[in-house]
């Protein structure tokens, strides 16, 4: 940016480097240089749909002085200010796959309005970059013409500024950003990058100054207050920032004292009304000093007293003024963040009994019956329950009236309330009867547990370690950041159990040792029928002609046992791939990884190549178990799928060399949506066929297998091409999990299920999740969509975002139900552990994260990962609802 | 006899304790700058070294697996030939195993490598002293009770608890602390370590709690 780095070094201007508090999206972010305050967590989650800012601000302080306002750029800020702006235009900030129309959308006004003269004040912002960082990166080549062009409309703004202003008062160029770009191009989180945006005044009114060798530190919030004062506007009421005082450099002393002891009085007032303890404030107390040694000065000032004494006792004053106003805005932001401590530990206390019911009644869901009932009827009248709902409601009263800060538990209307209590009395007491019945059952046969201690295999140590320890890693925040690495260790570890586990049954059956006879005797048996199962296609074919066959067949059982013995290998090689596919968290996310070294843009023929290679390996992975019509839609998805990505520039074909415009690729995304809704409409008809005719399994489980084939299909869609090889090793590894480890092994359903869940958290980070806001691919949300339509949007970002787990616990579906001839209660006992595996973690998370409320990396670390936690609680219950009507079926049926 | 026999077990083994102390304090004083953090690779070769040689010279001395025949010079060349290819293999594959589980395939090659060989020492050796070069005696050992005497029930003892040591000692490594130990392998060899101390000490004070349930078939 040749001529802005010109005025930075030679011109009249003062730069600095603004500080974003996180989180770094954009709505967030300009209510911060806007009103002043901190905008707390939850604005992540409505950044999408933001309402109007209600909150005392700049904008509306600006429009009641009579200032006229005008704006063009991100639609956000119409959205937050209705009615503020005398003129607008506002742009969709969705189309993050667009660089140029949102910028020119913006720039076209820009010439006309400058030649008037009826505005005070223009707001431009500007969208480009933001969506090159998200798409390609920032060190992507569109960066640069990109800052170019950015640098000319600034020169065009100055220059037509500088010829405006011979006539009248000076004018004010403010460039800033509301947030930065992280490695990856995206933001939210907390990186230096994310955080550290520019903030630039140019003006006339400022002195020539020699270049500054490095910009100041201030804080994004401080804007607000320096443009308040500097508009000659009252500071908007919730603002924390401190006057940005070399901007006011130019006044005389007695003008800057006034505006920082304006600084000061507002925010002594926003402490006052946010503190009780407010007159013990270090912050406070030195305003007082600070405001009587002015008091002082001004007397002097006003004796006519124009000496050196004065300047100096002037600056004096000053830098007492600023101190305070530093440690008046610390403590400010530091207590900015309330809690709803009442609401929250109604909250917490819900989700533990639920997890301690669920918990309670493991040892019965587990059973082959696999029922699992909750019986509300006996305590529902029980004095227990009527003595526990009074006491809740007078501690409810009590709380609500004596409570002097807002309460959302108590902002309910009573009847809400009312219901909230009885159904925490209601579990309670369940779960005391609960406890009650295990005690009279456990009395008689205590005999049996040493057998059953004894009969725990690895797998069941492993499987309840990896728990304990994933769940006890997330009270601290370094671990929660690398959580990727706890999932890693613990596959790996399971892979590494189940060689084992495989060795010993396919070596063991050699040893003859009479001393082994047991042990060999079972394996024995296992490997029988194993070798049963796997050729249970030609069995006939093996009765009739054994003596025949049986060298062939030994042959095939030899090289089976040697790619059964192969497969955790491969596995694991598979994993260690993907692993460095996708560098995330926090403290390795900088190194290089190929996902990086794919999406730059020299590797187009490379990524083409891969993506062709990924998706023809998906549809040979997907293809043996469907249907014809459901093959032919899948090859069309496919193809539907590399035009898209060819469409948007991302691939290439090998026969276009040159670099053609690039479309939004709405026509190709939509025909591949097609097939993923024709594929899953034909899976969906063979469901419902298989559970009204009540036809053989084998509908059911090809029906299953269809809608598992359509996700994959949308999620070959929606991925960037660099992630297909996720896709592909995740088919890849469910199918040789299930050919040659978990049915020659037979683990039982409960087992099964945790293995899934494990690879499927493993496989959110492959992917390229992490915990942090920044890493989800909102792109994903616009695929095939003309503008941003809420709903879909949403949808497809999540199903994108959470699209491991939820093909594995699609997967799991496909397999339990398969297994369902060898054990008829295996869905039901699937669908219950998934339930458990997520809500052990959630509800001790939260527990975790009410007790860590204070701690230092509440809102950079602890805060997303509650929301990502939230979120997948929601995917994983719609799972549950999609299991249990698969069950219902079955149940149906039998 | 059996206690005779455990408490020979319990010298040896508190004598392979004493020498990685040794090895762990003995170089500082001849080698300035010697730490065990500072100088990690240098160490990991001593330990390595120190614990083979003395595990060698234990098996030679004690005898634990009484072999039955003298066998001739050559076959004993070719059995120690066989163990060292063993021995390397299992390196090999200790790093292998490793890089799966994350360490870079590139850079810190030298760290991976001599991470396995410490490994290697604290699990393969032994079982190579102790079984010799054969495979079907391994999966016996290693296989549910598959024990025959106190010294292999010991040797299951101190490899299994070398391996969870490991394993737990990559435990902090993602933490932010920033601590000298924190840098790989370092917490993983010392975890592997410790882990092997504490088997050495578990193994013969569990056996000999256990003695009245340990019933040693004879092969």
């Amino acid at each position: 940016m040749p001529y802005t780095t010109q005025v930075v070094e030679k011109g009249t201007s003062y730069s600095f480097i603004a500080e974003a508090k996180p989180p770094t999206v954009t709505m967030p972010r300009i209510k911060a240089l806007m009103t002043g305050s901190i905008p707390g967590f939850i604005d992540v989650i409505v950044n999408l749909n933001s309402p109007a800012l209600l909150d005392d601000n700049l904008i509306w302080q600006a429009k009641t002085a009579g200032k006229r306002i005008i704006f063009y750029g991100d639609d956000t800020w119409v959205k937050l200010f209705p009615k503020h702006f005398v003129e607008y235009d506002g742009t969709t900030s969705f189309f993050v796959s667009d660089f140029t129309e949102v910028d020119d959308n913006v720039t076209r006004h820009l010439d006309r309005v400058l030649k008037r003269e009826d505005w005070d004040l223009l707001i431009l912002h500007y969208l480009g970059l933001d969506h090159i960082g998200h798409m390609t990166g920032p060190n992507s080549s569109l960066v640069g013409p990109k800052l170019r062009e950015m640098d000319n409309i600034l020169k065009k703004i100055h220059i037509s500024l500088l010829s405006k202003e011979e006539a009248s008062l000076p004018n004010l160029l403010v460039v800033c950003g509301d947030h930065g770009m992280s490695e990856t191009g995206s933001h939210g989180g907390s990186s230096d990058g994310e955080v550290h945006t520019p903030l630039l005044f140019i003006s006339s009114a400022f002195e020539k100054r020699s270049p500054l060798t490095q910009p100041g530190f201030v804080q994004q919030t401080d804007l607000a207050s320096t443009l308040a004062v500097g508009l000659g506007l009252p500071i908007s009421r919730n603002s924390v920032g401190n006057l940005i005082l070399p901007v006011v450099g130019g006044k005389t002393m007695r003008e800057q004292l006034r505006f920082v002891h304006l600084n000061g009085f507002q925010l002594s007032r926003l402490l006052q009304e946010n503190t009780p303890a407010y007159e013990k404030d270090p912050g406070y107390e030195h305003f007082k000093i600070a405001e009587k040694s002015h008091g002082n000065w001004i007397k002097l000032y006003l004796e006519g007293n124009n000496s050196e004494i004065l300047l100096n006792l002037g600056k004096k004053v000053l830098k007492q003024y600023l101190d305070a106003l530093k440690t008046l805005s610390s403590s400010l932001s530091k207590q900015v963040a309330q809690y709803d401590v009442y609401s929250m530990m109604v909250g917490t206390v819900i989700i533990m009994e639920v997890l301690l019911l669920l918990l309670l009644s493991l040892p019965k869901a587990l059973s082959s019956q696999a029922e699992f009932e909750v019986s509300l009827s006996p305590p529902l009248f029980s004095l227990l329950f009527y003595l526990m709902c009074l006491m809740l409601c007078a501690v409810h009263v009590i709380v609500c009236t004596s409570a002097e800060s807002s309460c959302y538990f108590c902002s309910m209307s009573w009847l809400t309330a009312v219901g909230v209590m009885m159904l925490i009395s209601a579990l309670m007491c369940s779960i005391l009867s609960a406890i009650a019945k295990i005690f009279e059952n456990s009395r008689p046969p205590l005999k049996n547990p040493v057998v059953s201690s004894s009969s725990w295999s690895e797998i069941d140590v492993l499987i309840l370690a990896g728990t304990i320890g994933h769940v006890l890693s997330l009270g601290a925040s370094s671990f929660i950041e690398e959580e990727h690495q706890t999932w890693y260790f613990l596959i790996n570890t399971l892979c590494l159990v189940l060689c084992q586990e495989l060795c010993r049954n396919n070596f063991l059956l050699k040893e003859c040792d009479p001393q082994h006879s047991t042990t060999v005797k079972q394996n024995f048996d296992s490997i029988g029928e194993a070798s049963e199962c796997k050729n249970i296609d030609i069995p006939a074919a093996c009765n009739s002609k054994l003596g025949k066959a049986s060298s062939s067949t030994e042959f095939i059982k030899r090289s089976d046992k040697w790619i059964s013995l192969a497969s955790p290998w491969i596995i694991l090689i598979c994993c260690r791939l993907l692993r460095s596919l996708n560098q995330t968290g926090v403290q390795w996310a900088h190194l290089p990884d190929f996902g990086h070294w794919l999406t730059s843009s020299e590797q187009k023929s490379e990524l083409s190549f891969l993506a062709a290679v990924s998706l023809l390996m998906i549809f040979f992975l997907v293809q043996r178990r469907c249907s014809l019509v459901s093959k032919i839609a899948m090859v069309l998805g496919l193809l539907g799928v590399y035009s898209y990505r060819a469409a948007i520039g991302n691939v290439i074909f090998p026969w276009q060399h040159d670099s053609k415009d690039i479309s939004k690729g709405i026509t190709e995304a939509r025909f591949v949506y097609v097939f993923v809704l024709g594929i899953v409409f034909t899976g969906t008809k063979d469901l419902l066929k298989s559970q009204v005719i009540s036809a053989d399994s084998s509908v059911k489980s090809t029906g299953l297998w269809e809608v598992y084939s359509g996700l994959v299909l949308l999620a070959a869609l929606l991925f960037r091409p660099h992630n297909l090889p996720v896709l592909v090793f995740c088919l890849l590894i469910q199918t040789m999990m299930t050919k040659y480890i978990w049915r020659p092994l037979k683990f039982d359903a409960a087992q099964i299920t945790i293995m899934h869940y494990w690879f499927g958290q493993a496989f959110f980070y492959f992917q390229g999740n992490s915990n942090g806001i920044a890493t989800v691919d909102v792109s994903a949300g616009f695929v095939g969509l003309e503008s941003y339509v809420e709903i879909p949007a949403i949808f497809l970002t999540a199903f994108a975002t959470y699209a491991g787990p939820l093909l594995w616990a699609i997967h799991l579906l496909c397999y339990l139900s398969s297994e369902v001839s060898r054990n008829s209660a295996a869905v039901g006992h699937g669908c219950f552990c998934y339930a458990l595996m997520r809500s052990i973690p959630v509800a001790i998370y939260i527990v975790l994260v009410t007790s860590l409320r204070y701690h230092l990396f509440i809102w950079s670390v602890f805060s997303p990962k509650l929301l990502y936690e939230g979120v997948h609680v929601f995917i994983t219950a719609a799972i549950c609802l999609f299991f249990t009507a698969m069950d219902q079926n079955h149940s149906h049926k039998s | 006899m059996k206690e005779a026999e455990v408490r020979r077990l319990l010298a040896a083994n508190l004598l392979c304790v004493f020498s990685i102390i040794l090895s762990a304090v003995v170089p500082a004083s001849f080698w300035d700058g010697f730490t065990v953090f500072g100088t990690h690779l240098a160490w990991l070769c001593i330990c390595s070294v120190c614990v083979s040689t003395l595990n060698i010279i234990l098996h030679l001395v004690l005898k634990p697996n009484l072999s039955p025949k003298r066998s001739s010079f050559a076959h004993k060349i070719s059995r120690f030939l066989k163990c060292c290819i063993y021995f390397f293999m299992s390196c090999i594959l200790f790093h292998a195993i490793i890089v799966l589980y994350g360490a870079p395939l590139i850079e810190s090659v030298t760290e991976t490598f001599l991470f396995a060989v410490l490994l290697s020492t604290f699990t393969t050796l032994q079982c190579l002293c102790m079984l010799g070069p054969n495979i079907q005696a391994w999966i016996r050992v290693f296989s549910k009770n598959g024990a025959t005497s106190i010294w292999e029930s010991s040797l299951q003892i101190t490899t299994m608890c070398s391996i969870l040591g490991a394993w737990f000692g990559a435990f902090p490594i993602p933490l932010d602390w920033d601590r000298p130990w924190q840098v790989w392998p370092i917490s993983c060899s010392l975890g592997a370590t410790f882990g092997y101390m504490a088997g050495l000490i578990i193994a013969p004070l569990w056996i000999h709690w256990n003695r009245k349930q340990l019933t040693y078939k004879s092969r």
